[in-house]
């Protein structure tokens, strides 16, 4: 046990005036945290600027733990294999001669089925994919709802074209760089869908709310005649995304309308298939048409 | 049995020591700060947790530097340092200056009002502190998400009380690495 320090320190005008200062440094660095932490609030990515080259920097510590991690895993698997080598290289030849024989079937079955598929029409010849891409990001320090895909310009992706998973819509893209591209999400509040009832074309529009969730709006009045489960899929008017993706499913219906799920949740689907937009001639001849026309009148209310 | 010396000067100090040794500058003025900041890259450690149960490593250690050595840590320490925490703790930026902050200025209270404390009081005084800030710091990460989240801190408050005193001793072994005689006169 010791004795707390004597914080005065005599007749030292030296020695008061640093303690003074180290009191109002303390002091104004409470405020200017005080301001930063405003300022956060309103605005969470206000800092990211100055997390993200802090997390570059810290990103090897956390690398190379997860790295001994790995190598740890590694090694204990090693030595398990080297027991087992034998008996799993016997098993592994038998396994490899039933799939060479597995393999040949299932070719004859791939070039059955092309020539099925062909017949009936399901793969629309005229309107292949653009590109099978894989979501490698989304920001999620902002309020906005974008997701990055691993495929630009050198793959033919392009600004407007709808993107897909395979569960349902996940947006359109609205930046395309020559590798990656950015996909406005139909969560966002920005990204507006047409849409229709799968079950009999009610006709509305799909709109994100920035919180996961989506809100579905109906064209007609009267009765909500929405019931939880409803499915709805995109009606193909607006010319951008093809009629008949899943969009959303009814959760919890409304007065105006319906709070609802996405059909396909971006963070659950990996692989994504971009697709040519639906109507392309269409969609330039209306923007064409909107850049003729001029600014729109302003409205009153 | 004689207490451990808790200022490595006079007379037990020049006791281990020959007299052509001194500690390196550098080393004695720099691991403090350091030791702290290194506990602050906790989130990028190999633990990956759905809820928070790792205590606040830096705050601890700065408070057992501060506990250990009253007059080395200045009193704003907690401006620099509670940024650099504020950059990898997830919570949004300004919490950790303010937090860390009144921390420094109440230890300044603390050693005002407690002259002579001893080492159940000092963990006390850590208790007080450390669960003010963690109530406080779940408080403002919970304002910036918009939902409460208070009861999920008890297990991570446990632990933080349950480590204080290790810390604190791993605090003390750096001290006597901060001052080995180790340049020549």
């Amino acid at each position: 046990m010791a004795r707390s320090r004597d914080l005065r320190p005599g007749y030292s005008r030296r020695a008061q005036y640093g303690i003074f200062t180290g009191y109002v440094i303390t002091v104004a660095g409470l405020v200017a945290g005080l301001v930063a932490l405003g300022v956060s609030f309103y605005n969470p990515g206000a800092f990211a600027w100055l997390r993200g080259p802090a997390s570059e920097v810290a990103a090897p510590v956390g690398e190379a733990s997860a790295a001994t991690r790995r190598s740890g895993a590694g090694l204990i698997a090693a030595i398990n294999a080297w027991f087992e080598a034998g008996h799993q290289n016997l098993a592994m030849a038998r396994e490899i001669a039933a799939a060479r024989a597995a393999s040949a079937s299932a070719r004859a079955t791939a070039d059955e089925n092309r020539r099925l598929k062909a017949l009936l029409g399901i793969i629309d010849p005229a309107a292949p994919p653009i590109a099978t891409a894989r979501l490698i990001g989304s920001t999620a320090a902002s309020a906005r709802r974008y997701a990055v895909i691993d495929a630009g310009t050198a793959r033919g992706v392009h600004e407007g074209q709808p993107v897909r998973g395979a569960a349902g819509l996940i947006g359109r893209v609205v930046e395309a760089g020559r590798n990656t591209a950015r996909v406005l999400l139909v969560s966002d509040a920005a990204n507006v869908v047409p849409v229709r009832r799968a079950s009999d074309g009610l006709p509305g529009f799909v709109q994100g709310t920035a919180n996961g969730r989506i809100a579905i709006r109906l064209l007609t009045m009267g009765n909500n005649p929405l019931h939880p489960g409803d499915v709805f899929t995109t009606s193909g008017s607006g010319g951008i995304y093809p009629p008949g993706i899943p969009v959303a499913v009814v959760s919890a219906p409304r007065r105006d309308g319906a709070e609802g799920q996405l059909a396909a949740d971006p963070a659950a689907s990996d692989y994504v298939i971009v697709l040519p937009v639906y109507q392309a001639a269409a969609v330039e001849a209306m923007a064409a048409s909107v850049k003729a026309g001029g600014p729109p009148i302003k409205d009153d209310n | 049995m004689v207490p451990a010396p808790r200022l490595a000067s006079g007379t037990d100090a020049a006791r281990r020591r020959p007299i052509n040794r001194a500690p390196l500058p550098w080393l004695a003025a720099g691991l403090p700060w350091v030791s702290i900041m290194v506990l602050s890259l906790v989130p990028f450690s190999p633990v990956i947790a759905s809820a928070p149960v790792m205590p606040p490593l830096g705050l601890m250690a700065l408070l057992g530097w501060r506990m250990l050595r009253p007059s080395f840590l200045p009193v704003w320490a907690g401006l620099p340092l509670g940024a650099w925490d504020d950059l990898f703790s997830g919570q949004p930026f300004g919490s950790g200056i303010v937090l860390w902050s009144v921390a420094m200025l109440a230890m300044e209270v603390i050693d005002e009002r407690f002259l002579w404390r001893g080492f159940v009081q000092d963990w006390l005084a850590a208790i007080a502190l450390l669960s003010t800030y963690l109530v406080l710091a779940a408080g403002i990460a919970g304002l910036a998400a918009g939902y409460p989240l208070p009861l999920t801190i008890g297990p991570q408050w446990l632990v933080t009380i349950a480590l204080f005193p290790l810390v604190n001793r791993g605090v003390a072994l750096l001290d006597r690495v901060r001052l080995l005689p180790l340049r020549k006169l």
